[in-house]
């Protein structure tokens, strides 16, 4: 490997060739500030338009200022990160940044957690020394996303999300200079375009530019009025995340607390997400093995591979790009829109509630569940089976106005019959967990064998694409997997082109998987914070005395009590729906 | 969402516009001049179908059309009216002819009339100095504009 050496605030170091100046100091323990770069290393996603110029420095012999993102070290190079030139230049560009920004700090969503007031913070901002026009633009709210590009910093890095990394291309930079701004095409609302709602734009942006749809009155409304019996359900990726809003390590796993805060909070039931996941195997895996079933004995039309369905994110994604592919997914529906249909039929009879008198709160890792519980298809008679989602950060605000100290909290359980659930179920909430979870049930089923070791190592992992053949009893099973939309969208196109070999895919739509969902605490481009919300994921399976999902007694209960059993006339119409053509048509007239 | 119409006729000759530049994303400004001149403007439709056959998103595609003055999405009338801004025609009263213009006609500097018959634009310097103010309307230039003369001009295109 070719090396170069560099001076860099009197510390020499060598650096392999090509090495950009920031990466060279992050080597050298010297922080460089930057506001538009972002590297979650562990995905391989980098954004370096070089336009903020919060990063420069000093190169000796250069007459301007270098931007460390994208200058490559020359050997001999003598840097000054932070002489008085440096650092008076970049307090000089946060103030022209900031001249075009409101000052709504006060009541802005990102208050406390934004980046570009967290450097004006940290370069001691006092005073800002131009004055001008401000850039203003009509807010744009769709059912999950706001867009305020008031506060747009055109950082670039929704763009570049958006259009590499999930290959959707919702959104690019329009028109010029002063009057520039992210958009969708011919700047339609962000409802009317293609966008999926996987809310990764909102994950990176560093200001209030991209926020979410807040839901928190909403709920508060509901648990105020006596009239309502209000029931939340909360999904696995919640639970290893949640804690880092209180000041906890990532990877901190907060399940007890998370029960306890939400029963503090006045929720008439405290209910787990999780069970529906369980719920969710036993009809997709089933639908699974009998496509397999139907398939081996040589039916040619049986669509496969089959393609999981629970992430809306994805199918918006599918029902936008590729609507002609549309009975290849599974039917089922996703977790969270189980669990409102058994909640409002099933559990409402238990307890003698009318289904209008029911309210259904979910706590999501995710923007795009408040999308998908509009959906018209998922409501009976108008009256939807769950009525509002709200984020882990929106979670993270109502625990903390309403004066409930969370870190003191002590662990306490969900309530029954939809609280229990097995570890098969907690894994959903990572890339490769859903598959995983079938593929135990799914063996057991299908071959009459109980599995010696329910852990399947090359199932999990973080590459972009993966693939695995799992042997059921001699039958080899072809399992393939993506996250992130961009190689969701390279498997699709193998599908299409008659080139895939997979019985089943696992496809989530945030990188990470739901880990990474756009509702999460905001990780600030460190993966590192990601890889640890697996662990704890896969951490809370390993210690779960029930891991597979047909041995969730309640599970059981409720097929005998309620369902019958999966695929059933009654399971069909509750947990499995169809998609719809939602793509553009190109209509040639005379 | 949309659904777009073209006609199938000129559907088939942007399609062998974009044909004819090997549908190289990188040859989208080429390909936009092209069919602008085709069309005589680019409406969403043709933007919608450039960036299905060049695959790029059409949000890139109206990123770049936003980006340069000479991609218009409006179609221009049939008699375009061009007002240069240059400084002999601004010291010699450019800016009165201007809003003469957009009173009788009733639109703004980029708008184009309803009735798609005048649209109107500002020019830098055409290099016509010693006839300022001057004004084209198509080709056809006009000298020493006054904003009283502005009515005999619109007349001419109007009977």
């Amino acid at each position: 490997m070719e090396t170069v050496k560099i001076t860099i605030d009197n510390k020499v170091i060598e650096v392999a060739k090509g090495t950009t100046i920031l990466k060279a100091a992050k080597e050298a323990g010297i922080h460089i500030p930057t506001l538009c770069y972002l590297h979650l290393r562990d995905l391989n996603i980098e954004n370096k338009p070089a336009g903020c110029r919060i990063c420069v420095v000093e190169v000796e012999g250069r007459r301007n200022l270098a931007p460390a993102c994208v200058t490559e070290c020359l050997d001999g190079m003598v840097i000054n990160t932070h002489n008085i030139r440096v650092l008076n230049s970049r307090k000089t560009v946060l103030e022209l940044i900031l001249s075009d920004h409101p000052t709504d700090c006060l009541i802005c969503a990102k208050n406390g957690d934004c980046e570009l007031q967290t450097m004006a913070q940290e370069f001691g901002v006092r005073k800002i020394h131009y004055e001008g026009e401000q850039s203003t633009y009509r807010e744009d709210t769709s059912p999950a996303i706001i867009r305020d590009v008031d506060k747009c910093i055109m950082c670039r890095r929704c763009e570049m999300m958006c259009n590499e990394v999930q290959t959707v291309g919702v959104l690019s930079a329009v028109n010029r200079g002063f009057m520039s701004v992210v958009a969708p095409a011919f700047e339609m609302n962000l409802d009317h375009s293609e966008c999926t709602y996987c809310g990764q734009c909102v994950a990176v942006c560093p200001t209030g530019a991209l926020t979410e749809v807040d839901h928190t009155n909403q709920v508060i409304r509901a648990l105020a009025d006596p009239t309502k019996t209000v029931v939340v359900q909360t999904a696995p990726a919640v639970r290893a995340a949640l804690g880092e809003e209180f000041g906890m390590e990532p990877g901190t796993l907060v399940t007890g607390k998370l029960a306890a805060a939400l029963r503090r909070l006045g929720f008439n039931y405290v209910f787990d997400t999780d069970f529906a996941a369980d719920l969710t195997i036993m009809e997709e895996g089933t639908e699974l093995l009998d496509r397999l079933t139907r398939h081996l004995n040589g039916d040619k039309d049986v669509p496969l591979p089959i393609l999981t369905s629970c992430c809306p994110g994805w199918v918006n994604f599918f029902e936008h790009q590729f609507p002609d592919m549309r009975d290849i997914p599974s039917t089922a529906r996703s977790p969270q829109q189980m669990f409102g249909a058994i909640a409002k039929t099933y559990f409402a009879e238990k307890i003698g509630v009318k289904r209008d008198d029911m309210v259904v709160v979910s706590i999501m890792p995710c923007l795009a569940k408040k999308y998908e519980c509009q959906r018209e298809e998922f409501a009976t008679d108008g009256n939807p089976d769950v009525d509002f989602s709200i984020s882990t950060r929106e979670l993270a605000h109502l625990i903390k106005q309403s004066n409930i100290n969370f870190n003191d909290l002590e662990d306490e359980d969900f309530d029954n019959p939809l609280g229990e659930s097995t570890g098969a179920a907690v894994i959903f909430g990572t890339t490769g967990g859903v598959i995983e979870a079938a593929v135990r049930t799914a063996y057991e089923v299908h071959t009459g064998k109980k599995l010696e070791k329910v852990d399947f190592e090359e199932l999990r992992g973080m590459d972009f694409i993966r693939e695995a053949t799992i042997d059921f009893n001699g039958l080899p099973i072809r399992i393939g997997i993506a996250h992130g939309l961009g190689n969701a969208r390279k498997l699709l196109q193998d599908i299409k082109d008659g080139k895939s070999s997979f019985h089943a895919i696992e496809i989530m739509a945030c990188p990470g998987g739901c880990i990474g969902g756009g509702g999460q605490p905001l990780h600030h481009g460190d993966s590192s914070i990601l890889k640890a919300r697996q662990k704890a994921i896969y951490r809370e399976d390993a210690g779960k005395t029930i891991r597979k999902s047909h041995e969730n007694p309640y599970i059981i209960q409720l097929y005998e009590e309620f369902l019958g059993k999966p695929m059933s006339e009654k399971s069909h119409h509750l947990l499995h729906t169809h998609y719809f053509d939602k793509s553009k048509e190109i209509k040639v007239v005379e | 969402m949309a659904n777009i119409k073209l006609s199938a006729e000129k559907l088939d000759e942007l399609k062998a516009i974009c044909k004819s530049f090997k549908n190289d994303k990188g040859e989208l400004i080429n390909v936009l001049h092209k069919a602008q001149g085709l069309f005589g403007y680019l409406p969403a439709e043709v933007q919608e179908v450039i960036a299905k056959e060049l695959s790029v998103s059409v949000a890139h595609v109206y990123g770049v059309v936003s980006f340069y003055s000479f991609f218009t999405m409006l179609p221009k009338g049939e008699y375009p009216v061009s007002i240069c801004l240059g400084t002999a025609c601004y010291v010699r009263g450019a800016e009165k002819v201007i809003d003469e213009f957009k009173r009788i006609l009733n639109i703004n500097v980029g708008e184009t009339s309803p009735d798609g018959k005048f649209s109107l634009a500002c020019l830098r310097c055409v290099g016509a100095c010693g006839l300022a103010p001057v004004v084209l309307v198509g080709e056809k230039v006009y000298g020493r504009v006054a904003p009283d003369g502005v009515k005999d001009i619109v007349a001419e295109y109007t009977k």
